[in-house]
């Protein structure tokens, strides 16, 4: 008796978490250090930046776009952050404020790719290089440090119950509010509906206009919120911060199994596929294995499951 | 072919069916969505192998295993989405694979040359070569599918639902064309839904029901009852069903609209209960009455009125928010979204009804979907089921349900019944008689005459984007209505 539909339909979806799995039991054999409570959180504060530009690149993704321009928001948004702190304003202010310029940048890319017309692909690229200029201007070309505020210090290095890091708690908070939002909310139906048929969207009264701008927004409100973490585990903002981050998160949403043709896909795959660059990073390393050669491994790995992917398909 | 059998994965699709083709014949294969009838012409054409029974030609076996074997036995193959490169030229198109060449070089003048001789044989020889395929208009495109078909030197002639998306006038062409090769001796096998092209046109029809051969017949001997009867397995008591409503006030009034250029000057008014049908030719302008009705195409003048109040609609949002509701011709492109469950495309355009602060609520989704499959008939085993697995005319009601959740004062429909089989069309009739019994306001384009007049209670005649007339159904009949759509407006 074969498979059903469906059951292949659901073992395609876990594919991915079993290979994490598969990763993560392979590599506790081949290095003891690797699955120790401390290194397992050290592997997630790690993942945590990535993931959470990827949950947001994950709804670009979904309506069949792609937001090249995450690096270069997250450096502006960084180096705005620095400027008003060390300008005497306080964290938290500087902190909203690099979220919500990191929105509005997001939400231009948005109205660029909604009203006119422009392929994601251009319209993000375009903006990717226009800011990553901006964040070099702004920061007169150096890295701003100097931050004396404890809640910023507290935001990539502090830890939730001594034990959990802060971006890893982020990260986990975003995590559950993408699923709801995807899984439960009007917004989230419309987003897949209009990846999944555009024409059928608009013409069910879905207003994708505004459905596309909210997205863009989003990612480039997560991008900023990944660029206060980092400023904070750096203690600085560099204007050259990001740049190809943009390449690993779309890495993560594609492992995760979402469809870059739109319509498909879900954000606990992100997260596993985020964690599973993260997990081959940090084995790699445990096992000494030189730079050079980890990129030929995660190379083969990105190749491999997508590969597996479309097998599946056909 | 005989006894020819196959499955995919569990489901047996065919099962010990036999079909015979005789040259010089025009032969009907017929069947409700899902009975094989492209399984098994896939078969003979190559693109599937059969698990049991075989092919025999001129008494002998043959061994299809691909397209190109299936040409080379002289079986062509005449898809109803059509094969064409729309980039390329039409030659190219006639040659691709096998382009006439020296070391790889093509020989273009050649290849022109045996073009023009190709597409003069359908009677398609104002065609030049060099064309590119998109250009061409579909009636051109599948003729330059039958020159190309002829170079096989085909001997048997496969047309899946040939006339599906040509005008009357490309219809009569084409028949022509089937005639002329029918009297050369190629056996051509017809696959239509279309039960009076099927009349006249063919010689013989054979009838499939769930993957199992029904019968073949004369033509001549037999009717559209005994056939429908054959393929449905129970007599269809009523092609069209009845509607006994009484008309209400005047719901949707329409004055002197023009779109950018497609349309002007059109004027209607349709009553609450009451169905207009608007005919016409393909490119005459009746979807784009709808289109601009729901704010797809920009209206230029003239005034809409819903209830008696002005109603201006930029956007399908504007429509859908004063109640109305369009089921467009285009499925697949425009109706649902085919990766999704049927729960999803139902609740599509009235989401916001089953959500509370942007949140949706599954259990009473869950339940309005119920609901609504059971009061129109959506056989699906389950609402989680992908839309695209359904069959065309359970697509179809899908697509009316999502209109559905909050009754429309006015629905648009555009071919509501296009590729849905003889019983899922009946049923569709129904859905929208009891609409109208409701008191909805029903506008309904189509391109067959008969069900535009046994369906509407008036019918508006389209021609070159100009109303030509509006007729009482009742009264009216084809010769008037293709009369009117085709001698153009009267210096009136």
């Amino acid at each position: 008796m074969s498979m059903t539909a469906q059951h292949k339909a659901a073992l395609q979806r876990l594919g991915p978490l079993l290979a994490l799995v598969a990763v993560c039991i392979a590599l506790a054999f081949m290095s003891p250090d690797f699955l120790t409570v401390s290194n397992s959180f050290d592997v997630m504060r790690q993942v945590s930046i990535n993931a959470v530009i990827a949950f947001g690149m994950t709804l670009s993704i979904l309506l069949g776009g792609i937001d090249l321009s995450v690096g270069s928001i997250l450096a502006v948004s960084s180096v705005l952050a620095a400027m008003m702190m060390t300008g005497g304003h306080g964290a938290v202010l500087a902190v909203a404020v690099a979220i919500l310029a990191g929105a509005a940048m997001g939400s231009l890319n948005g109205v660029v790719i909604a009203k006119g017309k422009v392929a994601p692909f251009i319209a993000t690229l375009g903006m990717m290089t226009l800011l990553r200029g901006l964040a070099l201007v702004f920061a007169n070309g150096s890295p701003i440090s100097g931050f004396s505020s404890n809640f910023f210090a507290t935001l990539g290095d502090g830890y939730v119950a001594r034990l959990i890091p802060v971006p890893v708690v982020l990260m986990l908070v975003m995590f559950a509010v993408f699923w709801f939002v995807l899984g439960r909310t009007v917004f989230g139906r419309h987003v897949y509906a209009t990846g999944g048929n555009a024409e059928a969207a608009k013409l069910s009264g879905v207003n994708i206009d505004r459905v596309q701008i909210l997205v863009y927004t989003v990612s480039g409100a997560m991008a900023a919120l990944a660029g206060v973490i980092l400023t904070s585990r750096l203690d600085s903002a560099q204007p050259t911060a990001g740049a190809g981050y943009e390449l690993d998160a779309i890495t993560a949403v594609v492992l995760g199994g979402t469809s870059l043709a739109g319509g498909r896909g879900w954000i606990f795959g992100t997260l596993v596929g985020a964690l599973l660059i993260g997990v081959l990073n940090n084995g790699l390393n445990l096992m000494g294995v030189s730079a050079f050669y980890q990129q030929v491994v995660k190379g083969s790995v990105i190749l491999l499951a997508v590969l597996l992917d479309r097998g599946g398909k056909s | 072919m005989k006894g020819i059998c196959k499955s995919f994965g569990a489901v047996r699709v065919l099962d010990n069916v036999d079909f015979n083709i005789a040259g010089g014949e025009i032969h009907a294969l017929v069947g409700e969505n899902g009975a094989g009838k492209s399984t098994l012409m896939k078969i003979l054409s190559g693109a599937y192998a059969a698990d049991g029974g075989g092919i025999l030609i001129d008494g002998q076996p043959a061994a299809i295993h691909s397209t190109r074997e299936a040409e080379a036995l002289g079986i062509a193959i005449i898809h109803q989405e059509l094969n064409m490169i729309a980039q390329l030229s039409v030659m190219d198109n006639l040659f691709l694979g096998r382009e006439p060449n020296v070391f790889g070089v093509i020989k273009r003048g050649r290849m022109h040359d045996e073009a023009k001789g190709l597409l003069s044989k359908v009677g398609a020889s104002q065609v030049d070569p060099d064309r590119q395929a998109h250009s061409l208009s579909i009636g051109l495109q599948q003729l330059v599918e039958i020159a190309k078909a002829l170079s096989f030197n085909a001997r048997v002639l496969i047309m899946d639902e040939p006339t599906a998306s040509l005008t009357e006038r490309e219809i009569a062409t084409l028949f022509t064309i089937m005639r002329d090769l029918k009297s050369r001796g190629v056996g051509i096998v017809y696959v239509s839904h279309r039960m009076e092209e099927l009349f006249s046109i063919c010689d013989k029809v054979s009838v499939l029901r769930d993957g199992h051969f029904v019968g073949e017949r004369d033509v001549a001997q037999t009717n559209f009852n005994e056939i429908v009867q054959m393929m449905v397995g129970r007599e269809l008591k009523e092609r069209f069903p009845k509607r006994t409503v009484s008309l209400g006030p005047v719901r949707l009034k329409v004055e002197d609209l023009s779109d950018e250029g497609h349309i002007s000057h059109i004027d209607f008014e349709v009553r609450a209960g009451e169905v207009l049908g608007i005919a016409g030719l393909i490119g005459a302008g009746r979807s784009r009455i709808l289109n601009t009705l729901f704010g797809l195409d920009r209206q230029v003048s003239g005034r809409v009125l819903l209830e008696g109040k002005r109603l201006s609609v930029k956007r399908p949002i504007d429509a859908i928010a004063a109640g109305i509701g369009y089921v467009t011709e285009d499925r697949k492109g425009q109706g649902l979204v085919l990766d999704w469950s049927v729960r999803e495309n139902t609740t599509l355009v009235h989401l916001a009804k089953y959500s509370r602060f942007g949140i949706v609520n599954r259990r009473a989704e869950d339940a309005a979907v119920k609901e609504l499959m059971e009061e129109l008939h959506v056989r699906a085993r389950d609402a989680e089921l992908e839309v695209k697995s359904l069959s065309g005319g359970n697509e179809q009601k899908v697509v009316f349900a999502k209109w559905l959740a909050r009754p429309p004062k006015v629905l648009l429909l555009d071919e509501p019944t296009r590729g849905v089989d003889v019983g899922g069309k009946a049923e569709i009739y129904q859905i929208i008689n009891h609409l109208a019994a409701a008191g909805t306001a029903i506008v309904m384009v189509s391109s067959e005459l008969p069900e535009v007049l046994a369906m509407s209670d008036r019918i508006l005649v389209m021609s070159e984007g100009r109303q030509a007339a509006i007729f009482d159904a009742k009264t009216a009949n084809q010769e008037q209505l293709m009369t009117a759509a085709t001698r153009g407006v009267r210096a009136a």
